[in-house]
């Protein structure tokens, strides 16, 4: 359903809920600085009004030694006010931007002027989201051309979608229904078409609708063939790792450079293993892997790297490199 | 000073000066070629008026369009035009150089008891960068515009548009450096050239915050100025800095960008609060509360402004620990302007206060910067700015601080020190109607945008949900109020330029030692060389004593 009230956003997470209550106490600060001010300067406008020609000011802040101990209570009032407005949101920022581990991932792709999504078993679609409620959902999100930014009103989170890396937007709806998706940074001609929607359905309804739909392989299939049709497994070979590192098992862990430091392996490190091999490489190799950089799209790039992390270590090898 | 200016003592039977710095000389050549600063803020109030015409014409087409939510008066590529060149023109051409330019190059001189800027020379030659620049904005405006946004963000810019990007950029690069050029030369001059018994703190407050604008000016400027020609290079010679598909990082820009384009909203805004300080003190007659207060917090605003361009970018990407230092810093920036603001209304308490029109201004910036820069402290919180981020929340808060604050703190400054760059009146009613008329149209323009925002409306839509609708009728139509009210001063003042009364020296009864001069003032500024023995705002002014020649 789309917005029915006037005057408040839908709210379909409890992210949502939090994100209205701070909401809410930074408001009753405006209103009430707003209101103390405004009735100040007006209660000062008449009641001061200058009765003759001549009249002038009275001047009590030199006259009065109070003066400073005003201007420190109104320096450190607000001070205080902002300091636990400043906590809160930090809070509620941190609740919007780390996902539970438990949660499904969806592959989200921006180009111009589209959304591309692909779910946990494969299936794709475009410009709509088809998710289950009360189930945490972790999108990572890439770029094929210029920065866009997945924002769901319903959700209340921005996260800015870049052609560079993999960010990362989640929440856990709270109630079904059908809730705008817009894309929140300027992208050019066609910015304002780049919307869709977020469809929020009972558990049964998603997996009645994933069932009803044509469901193509998954990701990981997809990236076993592509890692097969890009002959990455002439040199990847599990059974040796003469040339190339021994995929299996290296996600997640910490790779060795041959410049002495240490790289996290995670999906950026993977995408860009692949793009741009000669960026880092693991210590004990040389930099002989080509580049894929335009022969394959984001998409394929997300498949490649759902397949490494797919890969588990067999019980005697190791990612690391020969001694 | 221009070459026939033969001051000879004297005024006319109404009491008006005979000669003065409008007719010592006559002619194109004798402006174009002036190096007297009044000179040259008039030339700069004229090009600054053009382009600000210019950028509400297109804010009039945006708020046209938007008043269905369909995409139906302009095709996409016409819309995205007409907003990026709203933005362009209005930050870089009207609200940079506004005050500063204008009312700064026009007053400073004349409030420090000097006879110029310390270079004019180079204040004439920023005059000529900034139309320089504007006439390359203006060419590639004839030629297409540009369709980036005002933000220029990359790889959009740099390899997907094809618009004048280049050219915008140079103009922009070329009025920058008109901007450090005024900057370096109200230093300078406040360095140098005060009055006998001038000291720092016997300095109008509008002198401090001109200071203080003037350091973001040299500071800050070079760096939009390097982001800029990586843009160029980028585009022409495809060197990879921002664009990933040649190795670059799009971010990069944006923490460029905004290491200026942040301060930058201080340049806009600090002069308008020195205005304000000269008028709530002069209308309430008596000294501001706490000057010194004030006149730091304005140097406060200066140096925290340049340690919180980050939270543009709290959903960019960046690190969430980077974010948390940035919305720290960013909530320290509100202390000064809370205390500037209270101290303006404890300066009312027990004044002497008149109702006219540069008063009413001053107070309707009061209001709006309040609303203005309490909605900023919601977007420096975390939690809130992910939601409304580059919504029309974004829009309704830096309307009232730049349109709602700034402008009004020009249209102030201008309507106090009219009598004094003109020596002409203008309309008491008139003014003091369109005070009012713009207050009421600022306010049905920009405050549904905030609930726009945080019902989720994006900024940059050419088209939008319906249920959007309501709200942006309502906006549009107060556009209408509001360009009806800018129109008014723009009517009576050029009327009065030939028709309004003969101002005396000092209509205000204010202190300052622009108003010991003459309206308008010689071309020398002042007869003798003023000696300052007093603070600031002591009441009642001294009458004005137009005396003998200069003394050298």
């Amino acid at each position: 359903m789309i917005p029915s009230s006037p005057l408040l956003p839908d709210q379909a997470s409890d992210v949502a809920r939090s994100v209205d209550h701070l909401m809410i106490y930074a408001l009753s600060g405006l209103v009430f600085f707003s209101a103390l001010i405004a009735i100040l300067v007006l209660v000062f406008m008449v009641k001061y009004r200058r009765r003759s020609a001549d009249q002038v000011g009275i001047d009590v802040y030199e006259t009065n030694p109070k003066s400073h101990v005003l201007e420190i209570v109104w320096s450190v009032i607000p001070l205080t006010l902002l300091l636990i407005l400043f906590g809160w949101g930090t809070k509620v920022f941190f609740d919007q931007n780390r996902p539970p581990a438990d949660a499904m991932q969806y592959w989200v792709t921006g180009r111009q002027w589209m959304w591309k999504i692909q779910h946990p078993d494969g299936h794709r679609e475009i410009n709509e989201l088809h998710v289950p409620v009360g189930r945490a959902v972790r999108l990572r999100m890439i770029s094929e051309d210029v920065i866009h930014d997945f924002f769901v009103p319903a959700f209340r989170i921005h996260v800015d979608v870049l052609p560079s890396r993999y960010t990362t937007y989640w929440f856990k709806a709270n109630r079904t229904g059908t809730f705008h998706l817009f894309c929140g940074q300027y992208c050019g001609t066609e910015h304002s078409r780049m919307v869709g929607h977020v469809v929020v359905m009972e558990p049964r309804a998603y997996e009645a609708w994933l069932a009803g739909e044509k469901t193509g392989p998954s990701a990981v299939a997809s990236g076993e063939e592509l890692f097969v049709a890009k002959s990455c497994n002439t040199c990847h070979r599990p059974d040796s790792s003469a040339r190339a590192p021994i995929l299996n098992g290296v996600f997640g862990t910490q790779a060795s450079l041959n410049d002495g430091t240490k790289v996290l392996v995670n999906e950026d490190y993977i995408r860009e293993s692949i793009l741009n091999p000669a960026a880092k490489v693991v210590f004990g190799y040389q930099p002989i892997m080509p580049t894929f950089k335009g022969q394959v799209s984001e998409e394929e790039l997300i498949q490649l790297v759902d397949y490494v992390k797919s890969l588990k270590a067999a019980p005697t090898t190791t990612a690391e490199a020969p001694q | 000073m221009t070459a026939a200016a033969t001051p000879a003592p004297g005024t006319n039977p109404d009491g008006s000066p005979r000669v003065h710095y409008l007719n010592a000389a006559y002619g194109l050549k004798s402006w174009l070629l002036t190096r007297d600063h009044k000179r040259i803020a008039l030339l700069y109030l004229v090009s600054v008026s053009v382009f600000f015409a210019l950028g509400g014409l297109m804010a009039v087409l945006i708020r046209m369009e938007l008043v269905t939510p369909a995409g139906d008066l302009f095709q996409p590529d016409i819309y995205n035009r007409l907003f990026t060149m709203h933005g362009v023109l209005m930050i870089f051409f009207f609200l940079i150089p506004g005050i500063p330019a204008v009312l700064g190059n026009f007053l400073i001189p004349l409030m420090i008891g000097a006879k110029d800027l310390a270079f004019p020379r180079i204040n004439l030659l920023s005059w000529y960068l900034y139309s320089i620049g504007g006439a390359f904005t203006l060419w590639a405006l004839l030629h297409g515009g540009v369709d980036t946004g005002w933000t220029f963000y990359t790889p959009l810019s740099t390899n997907y548009v094809t618009t004048s990007v280049i050219t915008v950029g140079v103009g922009i690069f070329i009025a920058g450096f008109s901007s450090i050029l005024t900057g370096l030369n109200f230093v300078v001059t406040i360095h140098r050239m005060r009055a006998p018994g001038l000291t720092w703190f016997r300095l109008p407050l509008f002198v401090w915050s001109h200071y203080a604008t003037a350091l973001i000016q040299i500071l800050g400027t070079p760096v939009v100025a390097i982001a800029i020609l990586l843009v160029a290079a980028e585009r022409t010679l495809h060197v990879g800095v921002f664009d990933p598909k040649l190795g670059g990082d799009p971010v990069l820009f944006q923490h460029l960008f905004w290491f200026y384009s942040h301060p930058a909203v201080y340049i806009m805004i600090l002069p308008s609060m020195g205005v304000v300080s000269e008028l709530i003190a002069t209308f309430a007659r008596k000294p501001i509360f706490g000057y010194k207060f004030v006149a730091f917090a304005s140097i406060g605003i200066a140096v925290l402004g340049f340690l919180v361009w980050g939270h543009h970018m709290f959903v960019a990407g960046q690190s969430i620990y980077a974010g948390v230092v940035f919305s720290v810093l960013s909530m320290l920036v509100a202390v000064p302007s809370a205390i500037k603001v209270f101290n303006w209304t404890a300066t009312l308490y027990k004044g002497s206060i008149s109702w006219d029109t540069p008063m009413l201004y001053a107070l309707g910036f009061i209001g709006l910067f309040t609303i203005g820069g309490l909605t900023g402290v919601m977007l420096a919180t975390l939690g809130i700015d992910a939601h409304v981020h580059d919504t029309y929340f974004i829009i309704a808060h830096f309307h009232y601080i730049m349109v709602g604050g700034a402008i009004m703190g020009y249209l102030g400054g201008l309507h106090f020190w009219w009598p004094k760059i003109t020596g002409r009146l203008y309309p008491a009613f008139w003014s003091r109607l369109s005070a009012l008329v713009i207050f009421i149209g600022f306010n049905v323009t920009f405050f549904p945008q905030f609930i726009l925002g945080y019902l989720g409306m994006p900024r940059r839509y050419h088209s939008y949900p319906p249920e959007f609708q309501v709200l942006n009728v309502m906006s549009s139509a107060g556009a209408t109020i509001l360009g009806l009210g800018y129109l008014m001063p723009l009517v009576y003042f050029i009327w009065s330029m030939r028709y309004g009364p003969k101002a005396p020296a000092n209509p205000w009864g204010a202190t300052g030692l622009e108003w010991q001069t003459t309206s308008p003032p010689p071309v020398e500024n002042f007869k003798t060389q003023p000696v300052v023995t007093a603070p600031p705002y002591t009441y009642p002014a001294p009458t004005p004593s137009p005396g003998v020649a200069l003394g050298d």
